[in-house]
């Protein structure tokens, strides 16, 4: 069990007393709205996150200031359109300590950069025979195209087992991560369970036999620090708009060494050199993999995003997550009709606290909490083979933090989620009129 | 909380979650899987998990002698069932088509004629339902798998050998 204290140790972790997270509240506008008459309870950040007014800002900004096409124009607000659109690119570079900029590759989501990886990497290095692994507890975004890319080459998909405590299965990986295997995807941060994978272990199994290795760290980039080289992934997938920034951005890290060797994925405008009528060459990388005009304005709001999270730090964004998840773990085991799932160990969970009530469908749960304000999410999370299969649920609830949720926040859930229970196992059991 | 804000709470609530609802729900009707349907159909909501499977038996008339409804799900969408399973006995496949219409209209927002309110018996207090929209979709289940279950035998019944 990770003891107080833990992650104030941390190398880059501030003196001072982790988040000002009472200050910090003010910098997002939507924080200060109510909800059915109560104060917002926003705890559905992995779905998605609120934006601070920074972010806000820069989308106004570029489209007040200089909105104009990238890359090719040459008069004052392209060039400075083009200027700050590039450097954020060096921003995620650098917040991922990737190489070079050239690594880094403009998606719309974290399911499109995987989707990029399967097509342009998948079909044309797949084969019959061949086999891509993935875990039993993946979203749908790191599974689904998968099992698209491994029946269109003939390839086989395979599965890391989830144990009951929620941690990956290891005891004979080696039986599923073959000389056979080719890629390696993994979930970094479980969007369901809170798990946190062993990335680097699984990076070396899969190099071992030769295999590259994927991470989809959507859950994982935008709550503590995440070092693409220290991980020596060959690819890393996220989302802008689960880290304050904009929706339609996300990010494709891809490893020097094989994003040279990858075809573009989507063709057109931007990522060619020369055309005629019957073929056509490639840009150079990153920008071969980005047809089409790009986000211009949501990957700039990135760069601003990526500068507040620096701004704060990521191992103070972990610590104070990690207290509010130790919190609401502590506040919900005295409650006995409540399950929740996932580890208990906080050094290897993020703030994903998923949860059920037997005999109560989470759908009512969550609405009766939006009657109070509050916002959980309930269904399967896109992770249906982990939550009807695995889980054999049809669904959970799901709380889950970010930088600027507090404790209070989650006592209020949890009197609400008490509140709940009492009306539904109240209600219904009185004889009917 | 003081109490009238758990009154309220409550109050809120009571108005999704009638009493009949959630008896409905604890205890649901006509739940037997039936062994040699008429009509067999399944419909799934792929957003949040709620499943419902129909039977139907149909009598030498064409009209509903037995109804089986089973699945998963929210206690919206459960009753639902239930309350619709209530509804169908001795209805010919007209009669039910034309009260999955009502009902469907009810859930949209639409009001019902007095009349048309009755024909839908206890079914009529989801209307609640409709004050939660994103919950119209579990209320729906069960109905608009009936419907296409009633599609599929009429498509089946034309193409039929004489």
């Amino acid at each position: 069990m990770v003891e107080q204290g833990y992650f104030s140790t941390l190398p880059g972790a501030k003196k001072e007393l982790m988040l000002n997270v009472a200050r910090l509240r003010q910098d997002f506008p939507i924080l200060s709205r109510k909800v059915n008459g109560r104060p917002l309870v926003y705890l559905d950040n992995a779905a998605t996150s609120q934006k601070p007014r920074q972010v806000i800002q820069a989308l106004v900004d570029y489209y007040k200031g200089y909105n104009s096409n990238v890359h090719r124009g040459v008069h004052a607000l392209s060039m400075e359109a083009t200027a700050r659109y590039e450097e954020a690119r060096e921003k995620v570079a650098s917040f991922l300590h990737s190489p070079a900029p050239e690594c880094i590759v403009w998606v719309r989501n974290t399911t499109e950069g995987i989707n990029l990886v399967a097509h342009a990497w998948g079909l044309a290095n797949l084969r019959e025979g061949d086999e891509v692994v993935v875990t039993e507890m993946e979203h749908h975004s790191n599974l689904v195209p998968w099992q698209k890319v491994t029946k269109a080459t003939g390839a086989t998909l395979k599965l890391i087992p989830v144990k009951d405590d929620g941690l990956l299965d290891l005891s004979r990986l080696d039986t599923i991560i073959t000389p056979r295997t080719r890629l390696v995807s993994v979930i970094h941060m479980s969007n369901v369970l809170g798990t946190i994978n062993p990335v680097k272990e699984l990076a070396k199994a899969a190099h071992k036999v030769g295999a590259l290795f994927m991470v989809d760290a959507a859950q994982s980039v935008p709550h503590e620090a995440v070092d693409v080289q220290d991980i020596d992934c060959d690819f890393l997938a996220f989302s802008g708009h689960k880290m304050l920034g904009p929706t339609g951005i996300g990010v494709l890290y891809v490893k020097p060494e094989v994003i040279r060797e990858m075809e573009p994925f989507l063709t057109g405008g931007d990522m060619v050199r020369e055309v005629w009528w019957d073929r056509a060459t490639w840009n150079d990388i990153p920008w071969r993999f980005e047809a089409g005009t790009p986000s211009i304005a949501d990957a700039i709001a990135l760069g601003v995003a990526v500068d507040y999270l620096q701004d704060l730090g990521m191992v103070d964004v972990r610590a104070h997550e990690a207290q509010l998840t130790r919190y609401a773990l502590e506040r919900l085991k005295p409650l006995e009709e409540v399950n929740v799932f996932g580890p208990r160990d906080l050094s290897v969970r993020g703030g994903i606290v998923a949860f059920d009530v037997p005999g109560i469908h989470p759908h009512d749960l969550g609405t009766a909490l939006d009657q109070e304000g509050i916002a959980i999410r309930t269904g399967h999370h896109c992770a249906m083979p982990l939550t009807r299969d695995r889980l054999g649920l049809a669904a959970t609830a799901r709380a889950s933090f970010y930088l600027y949720n507090t404790e209070e926040e989650i006592d209020l859930f949890v009197e609400s989620l008490k509140r709940a229970i009492g009306y539904f196992n109240g209600v219904g059991r009185r004889s009917p009129r | 909380m003081s109490s009238p804000d758990l009154d309220l709470f409550v109050s809120d609530l009571d108005e999704l979650y009638r009493e009949v609802i959630m008896d409905h729900y604890r205890r649901p009707r006509n739940a037997q899987e039936l062994q040699a349907p008429t009509i067999k159909t399944h419909g799934l909501n792929p957003f949040c998990g709620d499943e419902s499977s129909i039977q139907l038996v149909l009598d030498g008339q064409g009209r509903v002698a037995q109804v089986g409804v089973q699945g998963r799900g929210c206690s919206i969408s459960q009753s639902s069932s239930s309350l619709m399973s209530v509804l169908l006995k001795g209805k010919t496949v007209e009669e039910v088509e034309g009260l999955t219409e009502l009902f469907r209209r009810m859930m949209q927002g639409k009001d019902l004629s007095e009349p048309e309110r009755l024909s839908l018996g206890e079914a009529g207090v989801l209307e609640g339902v409709r004050r939660f929209p994103v919950r119209i979709k579990c209320a729906l289940l069960a109905w608009m798998t009936l419907l296409d279950g009633l599609e599929e035998y009429r498509a089946k019944a034309k193409h039929a050998p004489e």
